[in-house]
């Protein structure tokens, strides 16, 4: 992997981290893996898809294949991987605008991912959205909204939905450390909590929002503290332990769909790279950025399977290939991709008047 | 069967019908339930339909109305009441950045079918930050359709048609309306796509919407008087603006007032205008006019509230000076 540092640390057990700011870097996850072999490799293969499209992105971008913005998820892959691999088909996702990794996890073909983020109309948004409005209703993917915080109040109405219809769904809403700040975050909390809806509310806590550190832009750090004054139970777990992350995930999960009302899962994890291409990255030290690669997702949960047994290191040289394998059929399905032409600019503005009487209810 | 109902009792209709018809339908939002409603319009469904579908919500208008879109995404048709247009701008992100862009930015793949209700418009001394008319600027964006129920029977007809309209909609009230008494025809079917005219007329186009709907007619009740005859044009529905039904009428008219109680500066009647000028300006026989709020806060203090809004006189003055007659 390019991500050099990402070995793993000193052999401390585990915990949930503490709930302070950037500052403090915990020591990478060890300790046994009790999954079936099959389950393991799904979700380190997940991680390894992630990073290996991600740096392929970084690479297209530079050649100007991709434009716009282009947000990696590097260095917090196992947040995607462990949870959404504790979801079923029927659950639905709301995601941010870092979310290639989300959505990559739930089923969408890295074809259409790739294609959308080319601009192609065999992209998963037809090339209207690019990569932070990746959308797939097959998967019940309802967007990467790009607006901080704009996720959560559509996460609880769809959640509101579903408990209104009988259906038993949760819906899982991303969104990162900085969305706390924003009304949206206490609004929907509020409301999911009051009407005891099915929300999932999945903090993604890379103690930046952007470029401004949580102990700069929050006068109370710990998220937990925040989130759990709504009345709803509150967890912090190990972003960058893909295990933690999928066993408090599926326990949060039963919970919610068992009728428990929302729950408030806050994933401790770290950006690797920049905020955006864009971003010079002034607001943090090099030192602090090695310090958390050395508790790398990927490197950390293969090495603790490898000192188990689960895993040979040809099993793992077998998984990287089949992810770049991907990437690179990904990337020349996208490259021979069409454009869209543009007399189809205005196409799904509106949706097509539905047949039958004006004013009759469909 | 034609019956006389005010228009907060034909809203109260529309609501009570929708929600017998389709289980798919609730209605969420400040006060709905127990209070009533704000202007009283949902009165009385809380008994009827209990709390699940008369949902009240918390001060939360970003989250209550960006929860009503998700509603509509999860396969309900939620219509959400925002109190009044000026706590709307608390939810302008879900309003705009989500409702107005989800299926186009999903590549066809999202409707959104809500209907979003609320008051609109000054006139009653409650000041600056309660007197706002901002169809205009909603009227801007694409991906949602706008209405403004300007009579009893759009009010009783209208929302049905809104319901079953797979995108979003907002439904302006104009709060000085709900009062106004009016017929219904119960078996008339009303669309949200066309202008109307409310009153014919040959000589002026008068062309407003809302609550100037009734100002305009007392103008052109003045105007008739004077030898001048006036046609009221309704429009009914502000996006997407029915250009043929306007032209229709400035074409036969030759002259036209827009009356608009948005403030004139980007305002819909800008937009009209700039319509009519593209589309026929060489069949006008004068320059066209408006009438708008002046461009200032409603103030509190009643002459200067009704000096700050359209009224008749103004428009019958705004009509006589296109035929060169002062005042």
């Amino acid at each position: 992997m390019s991500e050099n540092a990402d070995r793993p640390g000193a052999a401390h057990p585990a915990g949930a981290p503490s709930p302070s700011g950037s500052g403090s870097v915990p020591a990478a996850p060890t300790g046994p893996v009790r999954w079936d072999k099959s389950f393991a490799i799904k979700v380190l293969a997940d991680m390894v898809r992630i990073r290996r499209m991600e740096e392929r992105c970084a690479e297209l971008y530079g050649k100007q294949k991709i434009r716009g913005f282009l947000h990696l998820y590097i260095g917090e892959e196992a947040v995607a991987a462990g949870s959404l691999n504790a979801l079923r088909a029927d659950d639905n996702l709301v995601a941010t605008y870092r979310e290639h990794g989300h959505a990559l996890v739930r089923g969408l073909s890295m074809n259409a991912i790739m294609a959308e983020m080319y601009g192609k109309q065999e992209g998963c948004a037809r090339g209207r959205g690019g990569s932070m409005h990746l959308f797939d209703r097959a998967t019940r993917l309802y967007g990467g909204n790009a607006i901080v915080g704009g996720g959560l109040p559509l996460a609880t109405g769809l959640a509101l939905a579903d408990k209104m219809q009988g259906r038993r769904a949760l819906t899982a809403c991303f969104f990162g450390d900085g969305a706390v700040a924003e009304g949206a975050f206490h609004e929907s909390l509020n409301l999911a909590a009051l009407w005891k809806l099915p929300v999932l509310f999945c903090c993604e806590n890379n103690l930046y929002a952007m470029g401004t550190a949580i102990e700069r832009y929050e006068s109370q750090t710990d998220l937990c503290v925040k989130a759990s004054s709504y009345g709803l139970p509150a967890t912090r777990i190990d972003g960058m332990d893909v295990v933690a992350v999928r066993e408090a995930t599926q326990a949060a999960a039963e919970f919610v769909r068992d009728g428990g009302g929302p729950m408030f899962l806050e994933f401790r994890t770290y950006r690797f790279r920049a905020h955006s291409m864009y971003d010079a990255e002034l607001y943090r030290t090099k030192s602090e950025v090695q310090a958390w690669k050395t508790r790398g997702p990927i490197h950390s949960f293969t090495a603790r399977l490898k000192a188990q047994g689960t895993l040979s290191e040809d099993e793992f040289l077998a998984i990287d290939a089949a992810a770049q394998a991907e990437v690179e059929q990904a990337v020349a399905f996208a490259e021979a991709g069409t454009w869209e032409p543009v007399e189809d600019l205005a196409r799904d503005l509106l949706t097509p008047a539905p047949a039958g009487p004006p004013g009759a209810l469909s | 069967m034609i019956r006389k109902i005010t228009y907060r009792e034909a809203v109260r209709e529309a609501l009570q019908q929708a929600l017998r018809q389709d289980p798919r339908v609730f209605l969420m939002g400040e006060d709905v339930g127990a209070y009533g409603g704000t202007y009283a319009v949902s009165k009385g469904l809380l008994d009827e339909f209990g709390p699940e579908r008369i949902r009240d919500t918390p001060l939360s208008e970003l989250g209550f109305v960006g929860a009503g879109i998700g509603a509509a995404l999860g396969g309900l048709r939620p219509i959400v009441e925002v109190m009044t247009v000026n706590f709307s701008l608390l939810a302008l992100d879900a309003i705009v950045n989500t409702a107005a862009l989800y299926r186009h930015m999903s590549g066809g793949q999202f409707s959104v079918p809500v209907v979003i209700r609320m008051a609109t418009g000054a006139g009653r001394q409650v000041a600056a930050q309660h007197s706002h008319s901002f169809e205009g600027w909603y009227a801007h964006i694409p991906g949602i359709r706008i209405v403004a129920p300007a009579t009893v029977q759009d009010a009783r007809g209208m929302l049905a048609a809104c319901l079953a309209d797979p995108d979003p909609v907002l439904f302006f009230e104009h709060a000085q309306l709900y009062n106004l008494e009016g017929e219904v025809d119960d078996d008339a079917v009303v669309d949200i796509t066309r202008a109307c005219v409310r009153r014919p007329g040959s000589d002026v186009s008068l062309i407003t919407y809302g609550g100037s709907l009734p100002k305009a007619m007392a103008a052109a009740d003045t105007l008739a008087g004077l030898g001048i005859s006036a046609e009221v044009i309704d429009l009914r529905v502000l996006r997407p603006l029915d250009d043929a039904t306007l032209l229709a009428s400035v074409r036969k008219c030759r002259r036209a007032v827009i009356v608009d109680e948005g403030w004139r500066s980007g305002s819909l009647a800008a937009e009209i205008m700039a319509r009519l000028v593209e589309q026929a300006f060489y069949e006008l026989d004068a320059p066209l006019a408006r009438v708008c709020s002046e461009e200032v806060p409603v103030p509190y203090s009643k002459h200067l509230e009704e000096a700050a809004l359209p009224q008749p006189g103004k428009i019958v003055a705004a009509a006589r000076a296109l035929f060169g007659k002062a005042g």
